[in-house]
């Protein structure tokens, strides 16, 4: 049985991350856009939420405005002056006329995340269009030519860790087929009261600067006690010969960040109401800039219905992990008369949590963030033991002293999530056809240099697997496994060529990068108009990185070539390889990226050509 | 000159060929297509280190692990070419967005602003790294030296160009200068700095100087995490001179070798006071010019200072 209070929870631990102001949002204008949500059916109104636009012409006006997220004023970079921006409801088939100001003393862009539209609207400065200077207005427009959840954010500088980022949501032409009572909008962020700029500088001084769960002495010991010391060096050793840190999971923590729910603080507890028996749906987006979030609603089970805007085949989870720029719908039934939204960041320094009630002011109890657990071998390694077991992509767990790392496929229910390994005894085989991806690993000749502090031979492929810190937490964990988009893939060709692009980067130097060249000094890649081709995402490194090509879906696909799910942005875990189509139907100029700005920032970016 | 003497002379010019053989071989490997006639998949990983660290890999090869391969080395003559993929487009010169990778950084970190009290008197000490530049080639200016009474008595100040020629390894050339109370002295300087496995920092920088001087420098860091923020450092440095300069009380071979241990607390991950034994050694001429001066050659001595960076 929930206890529910009235009061903020008592069970909050008290650490800086949780703090901030009880509404958390901007200081200036009183929150107007709280008065116009109260002023319209209160069904509706939720604390923080901003305010929606609708139609087909559209003024967005970006600006520098005064927030207090920590108790320490600052400014965001904000559009219209909330933070998240407005949402913008579009409806497919529409043209849309989208007029952005821009009021600040730099450059600004608007990139509209994962939709389809003429490369000139898409918002990449430099790429699709000059930019928008100081005091100049742009006007996009193109046609809507999807549904569903997606997101838009500049793609100037750092103004989308300083709040410039909002919710989109597409209303089917021909009507909602997911049936809900209630619709919500859960934009999870991270807020720095930092420069971002000058988190990069230390990064670049000292890459583990927000890392303060690193190995010390006293686990050392620890560990001498409970497993013997040469199991307590063995653990060690191959991470501290490789100058890798097994804790290193996010570059930037709660240490500097404090998570939001549209835009409102764990101590504000944005809060969502419904009535008891309502079908609620979330539509859950990370609009962070550098934090996977892991989102759970204790209690509930969440039916996932959407992912990234398309409408997937329903699968019921406890857990939701949503790299950076992912979005899921979810439809949940609570039965209290509060359930918690919980959304602890994957390096379990920080969380943010928000309420369903069935009135204001109510909250439930929220639960502790998990203990953090290190990257393994597998996560290092990926198929470590290559050469004993043929193809096998088994991952060696009995190198991790203890780590739970391994996946329990039984708690995958029906989805077919086991990777049947077999098929790629004959590496050589998958060569010779494209139906499905090559596993013979080839690393740029870039590689082998500074740029690059670690390269994987024998990946993994289990899309099935959860990820570091969710494998056999006792809970149904979502994984790219699970996801059928509905009506599988619009172009069934049989791809025409492979293109094997390896995520790298040096965390001692922080440099990011794609095959081992950043972007300064990168080509761009060239789709042929009309050609249907494959994308290999092959990880060099020990983070998860989100990708997101712009422009065209990434049409994900498993171990064998079987069409799983259309994405925008694909989750690569450490030591893994994802492979997935693409129709390149847009001609123009596109970019590639790791959807971790910084990543972006420093390198790991690519221009993508389709002619 | 004794006999002694010219041997270690000539053992130190060994070292400092060495140390040049070293700095030369990764850039070597890096510049060259190296293509060795092997499999991708059953490279031989003994051969394939040789680039990524080449001060300290060779010691901790042969282990059982097999991921020999997974750092460093050259590329196999088959490896992808990272630009097959562009068809021959290349950037437009407007078009070409400026991110990150093409700007430069500054950081200046004191890793050592502190008095130290010997059984004779306190004098004060500071050792500080300045870096400006791009990610893989920038200019480093390594600045070490004590003082006394408002006056310098002995610094050594080099300006050097860092290039990355491996994932954890510099290698640095540029020139140092030596001043203080005594006649000041310059020198080339050729090195390398870098992070070794198990998290070594190092730096081995060789030095020639006028009328046949040459010197070799040593030095090695390690950060022991006690807990997140307090944090044992040992240090230890060595210096050898290629032959005596009286002038500045040098003989040739080792001159010096210190070993420290500081504790310190970062307050901030930039900025930490800390407290520290050093145990400092003179050796052989050297040693013998201080002993004449009425100095111990050796002795321990109490830090207590600060660390910090921006």
């Amino acid at each position: 049985m929930k206890r529910v209070t009235n009061t903020p929870p008592v069970a909050l631990p008290r650490r800086r991350f949780i703090q901030g102001l009880a509404a958390g949002g901007l200081a200036l204008g009183a929150l107007p856009w709280l008065g116009a949500a109260a002023a319209r059916a209160p069904a509706a109104t939720a604390l923080g939420t901003a305010p929606v636009l609708t139609g087909t012409e559209f003024d967005l006006t970006i600006a520098e405005t005064a927030v207090n997220i920590t108790g320490k004023p600052r400014m965001a970079t904000t559009i219209n002056g909330t933070m998240p921006g407005p949402t913008l409801r579009f409806r497919e088939g529409d043209i849309v006329t989208i007029r952005v100001t821009n009021r600040l003393s730099v450059d600004t862009s608007i990139h509209w995340h994962g939709i389809i539209l003429p490369y000139q609207m898409d918002g990449v400065p430099g790429v699709s269009f000059p930019g928008i200077a100081p005091g100049e207005t742009f006007t996009y427009q193109f046609k809507i030519v999807q549904s569903g959840t997606y997101w838009y954010h500049s793609h100037s500088g750092m103004q989308e860790q300083k709040g410039m980022f909002g919710a989109i949501i597409i209303d089917p032409a021909r009507g909602e087929t997911i049936r809900a009572d209630r619709d919500y909008i859960v934009q999870l962020s991270d807020w720095t009261d930092e420069n971002p700029h000058r988190i990069l500088s230390k990064l670049k001084m000292q890459s583990d600067y927000y890392n303060f769960n690193q190995p010390t002495a006293g686990d050392f010991f620890r560990d001498v006690g409970s497993m013997g010391l040469s199991a307590a060096l063995a653990r060690r050793e191959m991470w501290n010969q490789m100058r890798m840190n097994p804790t290193d999971m996010a570059d930037v923590s709660a240490h500097t960040y404090t998570f939001l729910i549209n835009g409102v603080t764990p101590a504000g507890n944005w809060t969502g109401l419904f009535r008891p028996g309502e079908k609620v749906r979330l539509r859950i987006i990370n609009a962070g800039a550098m934090t996977f979030f892991d989102v759970r609603i204790p209690g509930l089970k969440m039916t996932v219905v959407q992912a990234d805007g398309q409408n997937v085949e329903p699968v019921e989870v406890d857990e939701i992990r949503l790299g950076v720029a992912e979005t899921y719908d979810v439809i949940v039934t609570p039965k209290d008369e509060a359930c918690t939204i919980f959304a602890q960041s994957m390096d379990r320094t920080g969380f943010v949590r928000g309420t369903l009630a069935t009135r204001a002011g109510l909250s439930a109890p929220v639960p502790a963030v998990d203990k953090a657990e290190p990257l393994t071998m597998g996560d290092m390694m990926g198929a470590m033991d290559h050469s004993a077991h043929g193809a096998a992509a088994a991952v060696d767990h009995s190198m991790h002293g203890g780590a739970p790392a391994a996946v329990d496929h039984s708690m995958h229910g029906g989805a077919p999530a086991a990777v049947d390994h077999s098929a790629h005894a004959g590496m050589a085989a998958a060569a010779t056809s494209l139906a499905k991806p090559s596993t013979t690993v080839r690393h740029a000749r870039t590689e082998y240099g500074p740029s690059t502090d670690m390269r994987v031979d024998t990946p993994r492929t289990n899309l099935d697997d959860p990820g570091v810190g969710l494998r056999n937490n006792g809970r149904r964990v979502l994984t790219y496994a699970d996801l059928r988009t509905v009506g599988g893939s619009v172009d069934k060709r049989i791809p025409s060529r492979e293109i094997e692009l390896h995520l790298t980067g040096n965390m001692e130097r922080y440099v990011w990068s794609f095959d081992g060249v950043e972007f300064g000094k990168s080509t761009p890649i060239h789709f042929r108009l009309g050609e249907r081709l494959r994308v290999i995402l092959h990880n060099d490194t020990m983070m998860t990185h989100p990708i997101h090509l712009h422009g065209m879906w990434s049409d994900l696909e498993s171990p064998d070539g079987e069409f799983l799910v259309r994405k925008h942005t694909v989750n690569v875990q450490p030591a893994q390889r994802v492979s997935f189509l693409v129709t390149a139907d847009a001609p123009g100029q596109w970019v590639w990226h790791c959807h971790l700005l910084i990543h972006m920032d420093t390198g790991m970016f690519r221009q993508v050509v389709v002619s | 000159m004794s006999k002694n003497e010219s041997m270690t002379m000539r053992l130190v010019n060994w070292i400092v060929a060495a140390t040049l053989a070293f700095v030369l071989t990764p850039v070597w490997a890096q510049e060259t297509p190296v293509a060795p006639a092997v499999d991708h998949s059953q490279m031989d990983h003994s051969k394939m280190d040789h680039g990524s660290a080449p001060a300290a890999a060779s010691a901790s090869t042969g282990n059982a692990m097999d991921h020999g391969n997974m750092q460093g080395g050259t590329a196999p003559p088959d490896a992808r070419d990272p630009h097959a993929y562009a068809d021959g487009l290349t950037f437009d010169a407007h078009q070409h967005m400026i991110h990150a990778d093409q700007n430069s950084f500054g950081s200046l970190l004191v890793d050592r602003l502190e008095a130290v009290r010997t059984p004779d008197a306190t004098h004060g000490a500071y050792d500080l790294q300045f870096r400006y530049g791009r990610d893989y080639d920038r200019a480093v200016l390594k600045a070490e030296g004590e003082f006394a009474d408002g006056r310098l008595e002995d610094a050594h100040t080099e300006l050097l160009w860092s290039h990355a020629v491996a994932a954890y390894w510099d290698t640095q050339l540029g020139v140092r200068y030596d001043s203080g109370a005594d006649p000041g002295r310059g020198w080339l300087a050729f090195g390398i700095q870098g992070l070794a496995p198990y998290w070594f920092e190092i730096e081995a920088t060789a030095y020639v100087g006028d009328e046949g001087r040459s010197a070799l420098r040593l030095h090695a860091e390690y950060e022991l995490l006690l807990t997140q923020k307090l944090v044992l450092q040992p240090r230890l440095e060595a210096n050898f001179y290629g032959q005596k300069d009286a002038e500045r009380h040098l003989g040739a071979g080792l001159s010096h070798l210190t070993f420290g241990l500081r504790l310190r607390y970062e307050i901030l991950r930039e900025f930490a006071p800390y407290v520290g034994v050093e145990w400092a050694g003179q050796y052989g001429g050297t040693a013998d010019f201080a002993e004449a001066a009425g100095e111990d050659a050796s002795q321990i001595r109490w830090v207590a200072g600060l660390r910090f960076w921006y």
